[in-house]
């Protein structure tokens, strides 16, 4: 067959004044940033924390990650969700990592509630960065969703042994929840990534 | 209710492999297992809505978005097409996002070291939104080629970073255009990591059509995403 997609191609070092220029101190209106939480109180606040690492076990600088998520009572702000967000839950972050030390990433969202289909409740992580030639797509799961996370039909698809890969570790503290999710393109903590 | 529309997988023989030894970033990034195939839930069927109200009133013409106190240095250009699926149905309404160095092959990004002038006048980014029958247009300068350090001499050709959206989060797309005719095509590891049959769909086309008569040349670059997967035969 003759291929007709169009191909997938690296977004290279330089995105940052085109897809997150605010965080990166451009003077130009970003999309959606870090906070997909702003303006809006239903749920549980949470803060998702982590570093992307290459297959040195260096953390990468120049990558960029955007969530996809359904709001607290697991509604989708998109058309084929029938139920539609009615919290003003948008759903969209995007963050790269090239400003805070040790090239983390954080978002601050709401965490999501099971969609009613029986999966787990997980958010969707598409990745970008220089050297990735096609995106790279995950998901993050909640640590204290145990008994969620046993019965979800994505999770049962993966290798016991690579399953925690997509878990985010919970803590709580003053600071408030938050969850350490790390992303390994390589090695023996490979995350699963997924394609759909 | 009606079930939200499945869409065709991934076509992995127009996509470029995840590691490509001869672009040097690759081998130490790209996934080395084999990808985890999903079903396609609600959570792949949805995706950020991004239309107009996305978009400011300068945002489709680079020339003039960012500048300070005249026009930018360079080739004025008009970069013009029609955003479809792979059965030819046009994809209205949604966002697209470029961005690209300026004509002297220089980008605003602060780790760009390559000693070529910063032009105050152009930042090189911009978005727009396709139109009712999935068009889009946008103004820019032609962007200057620039050397990089994958290799003794390496130049990347002219190109223009593409983000799009699409229907839903399978159909996210983040590409590049490239300029027809250009003689570093055939040196460039990123775009010789697309499988050869598929080059072609990311060279855009002079297009007389597109053109402004004595204002400036116009390039066509139409943009496939994922159609809809065949719908399996009722009993």
């Amino acid at each position: 067959m003759v291929p007709k997609q169009t191909p997938s191609q690296t977004v290279g070092p330089y995105f940052s004044y085109g897809l997150t220029p605010e965080q990166y101190g451009y003077d130009y209106k970003q999309l959606a940033g870090s906070n997909l939480a702003e303006g809006n109180g239903d749920g549980e606040r949470i803060t998702i924390r982590g570093q992307v690492f290459d297959g040195n076990g260096e953390a990468v600088r120049d990558a960029v990650l955007e969530l996809w998520q359904a709001d607290s009572q697991g509604r989708y702000a998109h058309g084929s969700d029938p139920r539609g967000s009615n919290t003003g839950f948008k759903g969209f972050g995007r963050v790269g990592t090239g400003t805070l030390p040790e090239h983390y990433f954080e978002f601050h969202t709401i965490k999501p509630g099971p969609i009613g289909d029986g999966q787990a409740p997980h958010i969707t992580v598409v990745l970008f960065m220089r050297g990735l030639l096609n995106h790279a797509y995950t998901r993050i799961y909640f640590s204290d969703e145990v008994v969620a996370n046993g019965d979800d039909p994505a999770l049962a698809l993966v290798d016991d042994a690579r399953r925690h890969t997509l878990i985010a570790r919970r803590r709580e503290s003053a600071a408030g929840i938050v969850y350490q999710f790390n992303i390994h393109m390589q090695g023996e903590q490979e995350t699963v990534f997924f394609d759909a | 209710m009606s079930e939200p529309c499945q869409f065709a997988p991934r076509d992995w023989n127009s996509h470029p492999p995840q590691i490509y030894p001869e672009y040097k970033s690759t081998p130490l990034r790209g996934p080395t297992k084999p990808l985890v195939v999903l079903p396609q839930t609600l959570s792949e069927l949805t995706g950020p809505v991004y239309g107009q109200d996305a978009v400011g009133p300068l945002d489709h013409d680079l020339t003039k978005l960012a500048a300070k106190d005249g026009e930018p240095n360079g080739e004025r250009i008009i970069v013009a097409g029609l955003v479809s699926d792979e059965d030819g149905r046009p994809v209205p309404n949604i966002l697209l996002e470029v961005w690209q160095p300026n004509a002297a092959g220089r980008y605003v990004h602060t780790d760009d070291q390559h000693d070529a002038p910063i032009d105050p006048n152009f930042m090189g980014a911009g978005r727009c939104v396709t139109d009712g029958s999935g068009r889009y247009r946008f103004i820019t300068i032609k962007p200057g080629a620039y050397p990089w350090g994958n290799h003794y001499n390496a130049w990347r050709p002219n190109h223009i970073h593409f983000s799009l959206f699409g229907p839903s989060i399978l159909t996210r797309l983040v590409t590049q255009m490239y300029f027809p005719g250009d003689p570093l095509l055939e040196l460039d590891p990123i775009f010789n990591g697309v499988p050869a049959a598929s080059r072609h769909l990311l060279v855009s086309k002079l297009s007389i059509e597109i053109s402004e008569a004595e204002w400036a040349l116009g390039y066509e670059f139409n943009i496939v995403l994922r159609g809809r997967r065949a719908t399996p035969m009722e009993h």
